[in-house]
């Protein structure tokens, strides 16, 4: 395929990002909230991945490449350190769930929380 | 000594970060042979910033490329833009970087005695020295990727470390809530590098400063990355996590993210001045960041007025604190590329960064005495405490020399670097600088409240037993207030060594770009 249909990658990686920011803000469930962010890391990756293709250019697989130009593998290795790091997040914060959970017995953030003012 | 100076910016991320790695193993020789490694590896990281300092003082900007033959060869050999991953320090990293050296040297030896009650040492300094590396990776990088990666990295660690004393509800809470708003602000930090990768095909400062066009698509992505680093800095809008992690984590690591977030101005600053410096709308976007800036300063401090909790007080004294900064920076921002940036915006500039130093000396010294207090009385409630003085007489008289510092109280150093944002802002618009005092004298009121009831009248019953805190959280006070001493003692030593070299970092970005491009044949 020469060319890319309408720039699909990127709309469905903004629609990701944008449904991932809604829950962020208005969901009170905090398993849910960590689910947004993982649908929002989701969504950049997308956008990262969808960077790495241009016209013409071959994937950057060295030992069964076609003639011609390679990409630049630059957008995928980001991709990559991405995700560890988002796996990094979101372990993290779901032991701190874990640990809420057990204080307040709740995962409703406006149960669960204790600090006001 | 020359090739350990040569290869001295990576070292000052690396050793931190071997450090850590090293703790859990060390760490199993006992008490004394962690405690050396993890005040031995920072004292000489601390070392080598001094000594970069200083050659950066007298070579100019430092380039360091990750992975080539010599660490001066920006662009590989037949290449005419940089692939590599390049360190670029210049007077602005290096000023953060100073900072970064003494409260890290400072908060871990304060944390030998602080947290010396809690199961899992090992791990905190592992953390502890993880989020050293992250901060200065933020601060001595020029790639915009590593930013974002080491802006996670001092994230993680600093979440981890906020709910270190995980047997408290409220220390996760707050936990939560800042990794929550770390992830999101590494996301839009991770959208907007994509945007200009997208544009540009570089993730490199210099090139992307270089080749930079101002489009619709830039300026969503100066957006993002100036959201995120406002977010992570508690700007006000945006400030709702700040007090609630802050408040809760150990006083140390409560002292180490108030310069991590630093670190995050310097990054917005970094985005502004020198990524988008020959292109941006500095009228616009200067007085969003001017107007945000007054918010913070004046929410904060009205917020402060009537906290109990010690620690959330101070806190809130943060967030009013770092209004300023914007303020000074912001008025640098708006008058960029005209005639009036040489006749006040550059002392506004100054007086901004000279108020990050000072900000970094006395509000982790006051974090430090509010863990102090939280030590001897084992609460934070500030209704609960009374007459301390008679026993805690080091931190009483360290509480007074950061109130005073952060107050304005002539002739301490926060009184210099408020006045010169005073007389240069006021040219600009006379009413930043009313506000900045109105600020300053609330600031005051609170801190004597406060001092009254923490420290004054008699001793109360429930506290008569106690002695002063240990030595070592003792030495990491000390430390602090020193530099305050210093800094109170040459300020027109310090703006003229570190604080112009600094603001002039920031305003010449043609500099930074070609201590990376020049090398173009």
């Amino acid at each position: 395929m020469d060319y890319m249909p309408l720039n699909f990658p990127f709309l469905a990686a903004a629609l990701l990002i944008g449904i991932a920011f809604f829950i962020i803000i208005f969901k009170r469930n905090l398993i849910k909230l960590i689910m947004g962010i993982a649908m929002m890391a989701s969504g950049v990756n997308l956008f990262l991945v969808a960077l790495g293709y241009r016209v013409g250019g071959n994937a950057p697989i060295y030992t069964n490449v076609p003639p011609g130009p390679m990409v630049l593998p630059v957008p995928q290795a980001l991709t990559l350190t991405s995700i560890v790091i988002s796996v990094a997040v979101l372990a993290l914060m779901l032991t701190m769930v874990i640990r809420i959970y057990r204080h307040t017995g709740s995962l409703d953030s406006e149960k669960s929380r204790r600090m006001k003012g | 000594m020359a090739s350990l100076l040569a290869q001295a910016p990576i070292l000052i991320i690396a050793i931190p970060l071997v450090a850590a790695f090293l703790t859990p193993l060390i760490g199993m020789r006992g008490d004394k042979a962690r405690k050396a490694l993890v005040v031995g590896s920072l004292a000489f990281t601390a070392f080598l910033v001094f000594a970069l300092a200083r050659d950066i003082s007298i070579t100019g900007i430092r380039v360091y490329t990750l992975g080539a033959t010599a660490p001066g060869l920006t662009e590989p050999t037949g290449f005419m833009f940089p692939v590599r991953i390049i360190l670029e320090v210049d007077g602005m990293s290096i000023f953060f970087g100073i900072i970064w050296a003494i409260v890290s040297l400072a908060a871990a030896i304060y944390s030998f005695s602080h947290i010396a009650s809690e199961t899992g040492q090992i791990r905190f300094f592992t953390l502890l020295l993880l989020m050293v590396a992250g901060g200065f990776g933020m601060m001595l990088t020029g790639d915009l990727f590593n930013l974002f990666v080491f802006l996670e990295i001092a994230s993680i660690a600093g979440g981890a470390l906020i709910g270190f004393r995980n047997r408290f509800g409220d220390t996760q809470e707050g936990a939560f809530k800042y990794i929550v708003v770390s992830a999101v602000a590494g996301l839009m930090v991770l959208l907007g590098t994509g945007i200009l990768y997208a544009q540009y095909n570089s993730l490199n400062m210099a090139f992307l400063a270089q080749a930079i066009q101002y489009t619709t698509l830039d300026k969503i992505a100066l957006a993002l990355f100036l959201i995120a680093f406002a977010m992570k800095t508690g700007m006000v809008p945006l400030h709702l996590w700040f007090p609630d992690a802050y408040s809760v984590a150990p006083a140390s690591i409560t002292g180490m993210l108030v310069i991590t977030s630093h670190a995050c101005m310097y990054a917005a600053f970094r985005v502004c001045f020198t990524l988008y410096g020959g292109v941006i709308d500095g009228l616009v976007v200067g007085w969003i960041i001017i107007i945000l800036g007054l918010l913070t300063m004046f929410v904060g401090v009205t917020m402060a007025v009537y906290q109990k909790d010690v620690m959330r007080f101070m806190s809130y004294h943060a967030i009013s604190q770092l209004g300023y900064m914007w303020v000074g920076v912001g008025v640098g921002l708006a008058v960029l590329g005209t005639p009036a940036l040489l006749a006040y915006g550059r002392d506004a500039m100054t007086g901004g960064i000279f108020h990050i130093l000072n900000h970094a000396m006395y509000k982790p010294l006051l974090f430090f005495t509010g863990g102090a207090l939280f030590y001897y009385t084992g609460t934070r409630d500030l209704a609960k405490m009374g007459g301390l003085a008679h026993k805690m007489k080091w931190t009483t008289v360290l509480y007074i020399i950061g109130t005073l510092s952060i107050s304005g109280i002539p002739p301490l150093n926060g009184f210099s670097s408020k006045i010169l944002i005073y007389e240069s802002v006021f040219r600009f618009n006379p009413i930043l600088t009313i506000v900045g005092i109105i600020v300053s004298i609330l600031t005051l009121a609170s801190f004597t409240k406060a001092f009254h009831s923490a420290f004054m009248g008699a001793e109360l019953p429930e506290y008569k037993g106690g002695k002063e805190v240990p030595k070592s959280m003792i030495i990491g006070m000390v430390i602090l207030a020193a530099g305050i001493v210093l800094i109170t003692l040459f300020p027109s030593l310090i703006v003229s060594w570190a604080l112009h070299p600094a603001a002039d970092a920031l305003i010449d970005h043609g500099a930074y770009i070609n201590a990376v491009m020049g090398a173009v044949p």
